[in-house]
């Protein structure tokens, strides 16, 4: 049952994404190596730029997208909802039993240590991307290398500009340069 | 400031808004959120919702969804709950269907197969761009870097899980300033 296993597989990264958006993207990652006929490490880079070029929730369009491609706009449903299960039980709890949880000394502990832990899982999900997309088998890709200096010192320099305008940038560019090369 | 009373459907209609009018997530939904939920409806006030999204920034989950399930909890309970957070849901779910099944379609053209070879790579300098803005905020000390570059070379060389990752990084930090408050 396809749709049960979808559910669960979001319902997880529901569970220990902390952090945002692109903290589901290390899960995403471990799903596409457990289940390589769900998801491949090509498409995560596509379901990225296309979840930040689009309006909602980064992390929500990741599991919707990600759902659309195992079974349909059913299936995006069904791993939506299985990525926001979690949220709903654990916000009802908190908001009913526990008063200043975000002020409380021990979650404030915790995540002195689960933020540089996520920053660090975040930064191995860069470097498998930037394996598909910069290298291949061990070979650098010039243009890419040189194209992605050159957006870096854009994206650093130029804080305020929207993703979305970055995002056609890459895509003009890789229209004239007739990437992937 | 009189705070209003919130009906289910205009829960449903003010999350839907901020949902389908929020690019990115995080801090780009909280102009959005104070125009609909305090300006416009009243429900809560200024400090109510800082107060939310801190507490939506740490718990698992989407921050957007969980600052969106809390102001429809203290509205109107359980219903108000699931039905706000289906709202701020809704928008992705038609947009990124739609543009799903129409990439498909198109997949296998040569210009969109280059458009994306560069767009890719956007998104490598995005992702730099998010990282060492995270990082700024995260590695404080020496023990959150040493933190940081074990967890890199964890899943570099040993494939541990995230899952597993997400575990012994609350330990750690439970530990860490632990042992800080007894050495101070």
């Amino acid at each position: 049952m396809i749709y049960l296993a979808l559910y669960w597989e979001f319902f997880k990264i529901g569970l220990f994404s902390l952090g945002g958006g692109l903290a589901t993207l290390p899960f995403l990652y471990k799903l596409a190596e457990t289940r390589p006929q769900w998801i491949s490490t090509q498409a995560i880079a596509d379901m990225i730029a296309i979840s930040e070029s689009t309006p909602g929730p980064i992390g929500i369009n990741m599991a919707t997208f990600a759902g659309f491609q195992v079974g349909g706009a059913f299936g995006g449903l069904v791993a939506t909802l299985g990525e926001i299960t979690p949220s709903v039980i654990i916000i009802i709890l908190i908001a009913r039993f526990l008063t200043a949880f975000d002020k409380n000394k021990y979650v404030k502990d915790a995540f002195y240590g689960l933020r540089p832990a996520v920053v660090a899982l975040i930064t191995f999900a860069l470097i498998k991307l930037m394996g598909v997309t910069l290298f291949a088998s061990g070979i650098v890709h010039p243009i890419e290398t040189v194209l992605y200096a050159v957006l870096v010192i854009g994206v650093l320099v130029w804080k305020k500009v929207h993703p979305l305008i970055w995002i056609v940038l890459g895509a003009i560019a890789g229209v004239l340069f007739q990437l992937p090369s | 400031m009189k705070k209003r009373e919130a009906g289910l459907w205009e829960l449903y209609v003010s999350f839907l808004k901020i949902g389908g009018l929020t690019f990115g997530g995080g801090y780009a939904m909280l102009p959005m959120l104070q125009r609909e939920v305090i300006d416009r409806h009243h429900w809560v006030d200024e400090q109510e919702v800082l107060d939310i999204y801190a507490i939506g920034q740490c718990t698992p989950g989407i921050i957007a969804v969980n600052t969106a399930t809390m102001i429809g909890y203290r509205k109107r309970g359980i219903a108000g709950a699931i039905v706000a957070t289906l709202g701020e849901v809704t928008p992705s779910l038609v947009i990124i269907s739609t543009l799903a099944s129409i990439l498909m379609s198109v997949q296998d053209s040569v210009w969109i197969q280059r458009a994306f070879g560069g767009i890719r790579v956007a998104v490598c300098a995005l992702i730099t761009q998010a990282i060492v803005n995270l990082a700024k905020k995260s590695l404080v000390d020496w023990q959150t870097i040493l933190l940081y570059l074990l967890v890199i070379g964890a899943s570099v060389f040993a494939h541990l899980s995230p899952i597993a990752v997400v575990l012994i990084a609350i330990v750690y930090g439970l530990m860490v300033q632990h042992l800080k408050r007894r050495a101070a």
